[in-house]
């Protein structure tokens, strides 16, 4: 795992800074939806080895959620955007 | 408690079989004072090899897909207690070389919820006649296992727990200041802002020797004629009818009646295999040892005011670790800022640790399941069966895992202490959440 992580609102900053939600691939179903699709968003996981998007919090930072893509075996990191343009751009 | 009793009572009386049994298809030789003087005096060359390297079969009846504490315990149990022959083992590495080898060594049945203690107390039953049950010394040390606790409603917390033992038959101990402060006089009593006040004790629990657990588990059942099939890694499963008929490995494909997955970190990867999508996400622990000192710590000890727990190992390192990592990881290594807070922790609780050096710190993968309780269970594939979830308290329930998977694979019905361990217990809401996390595997 970096040590550090390039905020792109902050700049390069320590790993401390952050805290880590989880799975950001999942995306949360309308209220009415299906149990199963509800069970799906909570508990089931591609957990994969390689490519991960996640949810970070830059808790001391800018306090803005980011969407950190890095890879799960080698650790490195591809992108980290902010989570309210993610969102934007996937229609949400 | 009776169905435990029973257990126990067959484990002791198969005991007596297994030494008549001296290994026909194995490799034989039983360990003995006797066998210890006879290869002394022939200049020690004669031992042989613990278990064979037999080439994959084309078919087994039962194949298991991981050869670490749990794959190999379950292998054993089949063979021995379940009566069935034709057995494998595939190891994608060699055997014990994840998590059965990476661990801080803790045993123990000091759990809360009434799905789960039944469970860990059967382990802790079969941890107390297991060198006999596998003529292996795992160097079980049952030296207690002690959670200190640093405020009134922490106090009550573990009285809870206690209590909670209790009704399971499990006996526990609530320690107060002073009777700690004579047992463990080099704890951090005094700390401005988590003063100790004292602790839950687990006389019954304590720390027994990893690798050793692995290696009789392979040898025992080896000796019952399980193959053992290292670099040996599972890159397919193949389906037929909505059945499983085998799998592709790195040797080839393996045919099976019955396949059983007991992959660890690595269960999301293998169930992809097979179309699942799993309540699991692999994370990274660490661990760390000292150099070795004079006997100092004589008991397990985890600290209430942070995840950190710390036992001496017979060699004399301090064997110590903390939370994982907080991020999904499949690589046997951690974070630095990790090491940073565990050693905090540490020095927080025994302030002569500083004095210290640390030696050695390594990373396992762990897979955390949702509830932060694990997984012994049917999955939607009638022949396929999965035992993972065990996030990072795997080890102690090495011996009732291999039972109850065993059990389960052998007549295709759930063990009764493992009733509770299914896979759609998330569905139907019956999460086992000791901690009160919720579905959030970073938090278990």
């Amino acid at each position: 795992m970096a040590s550090l992580i390039h905020c792109p609102h902050c700049g390069i900053r320590p790993r401390q800074e952050f805290s880590i939600r989880g799975d950001a691939s999942v995306t949360r179903p309308a209220p009415e939806a299906s149990d199963e699709a509800w069970h799906d968003y909570v508990h089931l996981r591609s957990n994969p080895r390689g490519r991960h998007q996640e949810h970070w919090h830059h808790v001391a930072g800018c306090r803005r959620w980011l969407v950190v893509e890095r890879d799960t075996f080698t650790h490195d990191v591809f992108s980290v955007t902010d989570g309210a343009a993610v969102a934007r751009e996937g229609g949400r | 408690m009776a169905w435990a009793e029973a257990a126990f009572a067959q484990v002791a009386a198969r005991a007596d079989a297994a030494r008549q049994h001296d290994g026909e298809n194995g490799t034989g030789m039983r360990y003995s004072a006797l066998s210890i003087v006879r290869n002394a005096l022939s200049g020690n060359l004669n031992w042989k090899r613990a278990w064979r390297q037999p080439e994959p079969k084309p078919f087994y009846d039962v194949i298991i897909v991981g050869g670490g504490g749990h794959g190999l315990a379950t292998a054993y149990y089949l063979a021995k207690e379940f009566g069935l022959k034709n057995i494998a083992v595939l190891e994608k590495g060699y055997l014990g070389s994840g998590n059965v080898g990476r661990n801080t060594t803790i045993v123990r049945s000091n759990y809360m919820l009434p799905a789960n203690e039944p469970f860990y107390e059967f382990s802790m039953k079969l941890w107390e006649g297991l060198e006999q049950d596998l003529n292996y010394n795992a160097m079980l040390s049952q030296r207690g296992v002690i959670n200190l606790y640093h405020n009134d409603s922490q106090r009550d917390a573990y009285i809870r727990r206690g209590n909670a033992m209790w009704m399971e038959g499990v006996a526990a101990e609530l320690l107060d200041r002073a009777a700690l402060k004579k047992m463990l006089p080099f704890l951090n009593f005094d700390h401005a802002r988590f003063p100790i006040l004292g602790g839950l004790l687990q006389k019954r629990g304590g720390t027994a020797r990893h690798d050793a657990v692995a290696w009789g588990y392979a040898r025992a059942a080896d000796r019952l004629g399980v193959d053992l099939i290292q670099n040996c890694e599972v890159t397919g499963i193949r389906r037929e009818n909505g059945l499983v008929t085998g799998v592709e490995t790195s040797k080839g494909f393996i045919g099976c009646g019955r396949l059983g997955l007991a992959a660890a970190g690595n269960t999301s990867r293998v169930g992809q295999m097979a179309d699942l999508k799993l309540p699991i996400e692999s994370h990274v622990l660490q661990a760390f040892v000292t150099e070795g000192l004079k006997p100092a710590i004589n008991h397990v000890i985890t600290y209430g005011a942070g995840h950190f727990y710390i036992s001496q190992s017979d060699k004399g390192g301090l064997v110590f670790g903390g939370e994982i990592d907080g991020y999904n990881s499949y690589a046997q290594r951690g974070n630095l800022a990790t090491v940073e807070h565990v050693m905090e922790e540490g020095v927080s609780m025994i302030p002569g640790l500083s004095r210290v050096r640390v030696l050695r710190s390594w990373g396992g993968v762990m897979d955390m399941s949702m509830d932060g309780s694990p997984i012994i269970s049917h999955t939607p594939i009638a022949n396929l069966y999965l035992n993972c979830g065990w996030c990072y308290g795997g080890f102690k329930a090495t011996p009732a895992s291999g039972w109850c998977f065993a059990h389960l694979i052998a007549k295709d019905e759930t063990h009764p202490v493992a009733r509770f361990l299914r896979l759609d217990r998330f569905q139907r809401g019956y999460a086992i959440d000791e901690r009160g996390a919720g579905p959030q595997p970073n938090l278990h």
